[in-house]
């Protein structure tokens, strides 16, 4: 069995786990930085606020040993707040991890009165897609593929062994996105 | 409920502030402050309620203006505050887009009987509760989130604690009484059957709860999450300190690592001085308003 590192310092980390529990799979949290040495097949950055998830990441040292788990080929699913903490440039704001080359506009829909629920086709599959005070993926470098696009932007991308959406598949019923992850490891 | 997917949007805006501190600041600079130390949203007041308390008088919503250079100030949600039943008020928020109301019993009441009927907004609501009764009657109203009242302005957290057990003891209850039980249970508590039914089977609230009330210290605020908060609201507990900027950082660190007694002994070193507080019992006897009573 597989065992999915959930980072745990924010936001909604236990729908994660829910998901990934549903189909088979052993999660534990990630809360401090010695949490990271245990063994991990697989790392889940959940949606919250991404100053908050960000000021505790580089507070408590853990930005070094996230992105040398990345950058060797950890599969990483980011979701929402956790795609903006993935991306290399963030418009307004700070890179946090910076191991997916795209820029990522914070807010890109506006307040609470922007947030809105669609459908999309992701990867040839029409599924469910939350967006709260979402992101947007302004522009994405080499090697990124497009996984899926609402409005002519792309809401979720790939890069190697990363995974990031701008919408929240944990609030949803489907499973696509988290199945695609688990495939991975 | 005018529109289910936007009252699920609103659930879900709460469900991303779990694990968060939500902070009460009255200017942008402090609005600024507070989004650096970590704050998963602020709330735009006028004044932190300790003060409200000291002025006595009615306390209404604050200026508009006011809230909009706070939400220019910072990226994170912003939050304010109604008086409860003041529904224009509410309408008032959601024309500058505020991304949270509070319909508050900080505030002097605008209605003796009726508070707001949510449904009828698209921004979300969040209304502080005493027990489960008060919660579900809350959510039927159409709020999306629900938090403690304890009392506010006081740095006493004693009836957050009294607030969190309450709730969690009645929803324990409610899940273990049979089936057929749930219909004079709704009765007997003034409740809407469906959520008491919800509670019932799920053995929680169908919306995120956070404390509220008289948390000034990182401790108090790792108390609450072990009894079982979503997060917490602290009011007048960080900018009624000696050194807001760091109490602020301890606070969210307290609230992440809650279960952990090494890193709160850390965090809650060399804080300054913490707000001066007031109790329940002095309130009483200055005959100061008991703001928990307001909106049941």
């Amino acid at each position: 069995m597989s065992a999915i590192g959930v980072l745990a310092l924010q936001g909604a980390f236990r729908e994660h786990e829910d998901v990934l529990s549903d189909l088979g799979a052993e999660c534990f949290e990630i809360r401090k930085r010695a949490d990271l040495d245990r063994p991990m097949d697989g790392l889940v950055i959940p949606g919250g606020e991404s100053t908050v998830m960000g000021k505790l990441i580089r507070d408590m040292g853990m930005a070094g040993p996230l992105r040398a788990k990345i950058e060797g080929g950890m599969p990483v699913l980011g979701t929402c707040a956790g795609m903006i903490l993935l991306a290399e440039d963030v418009v307004g704001g700070t890179s946090c991890l910076g191991t997916m080359p795209v820029t990522v506009r914070r807010n890109a829909y506006g307040r609470q009165l922007g947030s809105f629920s669609a459908r999309g086709n992701f990867c040839g599959r029409e599924i469910p897609l939350e967006f709260i005070r979402a992101p947007a993926v302004a522009s994405v470098g080499e090697g990124v593929s497009v996984l899926c696009e609402h409005d002519g932007l792309p809401v979720a991308v790939r890069y190697g062994n990363q995974i990031a959406t701008a919408f929240h598949p944990e609030l949803t019923d489907d499973r696509t996105v988290h199945s695609m992850f688990l495939g991975e490891l | 409920m005018a529109d289910q997917s936007r009252y699920g949007l609103n659930k879900e805006l709460a469900q991303m502030l779990k694990g968060g501190v939500i902070m009460d600041v009255t200017t942008p600079e402090q609005a600024r402050i507070a989004e650096e130390a970590g704050a998963c949203a602020v709330m735009a007041l006028e004044r932190i309620p300790a003060d409200i308390r000291a002025a006595g008088g009615v306390s209404r919503m604050s200026d508009p203006k006011m809230i909009k250079g706070i939400q220019d100030a910072v990226s994170i949600p912003v939050m304010a505050k109604c008086r409860i039943g003041h529904f224009v008020e509410a309408q008032i928020l959601e024309a500058i887009e505020i991304d949270y109301i509070d319909e508050s019993e900080v505030l002097s009441p605008a209605d003796d009987v009726y508070h707001i009927d949510k449904t009828a907004f698209k921004v979300p609501f969040v209304c502080g509760a005493r027990d489960l009764g008060e919660a579900l009657r809350r959510i039927g109203e159409g709020a999306s989130m629900i938090r403690t009242k304890g009392e506010p302005g006081t740095g006493d957290v004693v009836q957050a604690v009294s607030h969190m057990r309450a709730m969690n003891r009645q929803i324990a209850e409610l899940g273990a009484i049979r089936d057929d039980e749930v219909y004079e249970y709704a009765k007997q508590f003034q409740v809407p059957l469906d959520l008491a039914r919800y509670v019932h089977e799920n053995g929680r609230l169908p919306v995120v709860n956070f404390a509220a009330g008289g948390i000034a210290t990182p401790a108090d605020a790792a108390l609450m999450m072990q009894l079982g908060a979503d997060g917490v609201f602290v009011g007048s507990g960080i900018f009624k300190s000696g050194n807001p900027a760091k109490r602020a950082a301890a606070i969210v660190r307290a609230v992440t690592d809650y279960n952990d007694p090494e890193v709160l002994a850390e965090v809650s070193e060399d804080l300054g001085e913490a707000m001066v507080g007031i109790n329940k019992d002095e309130i009483d006897k200055l005959e100061n308003i008991s703001m928990a009573e307001r909106g049941q």
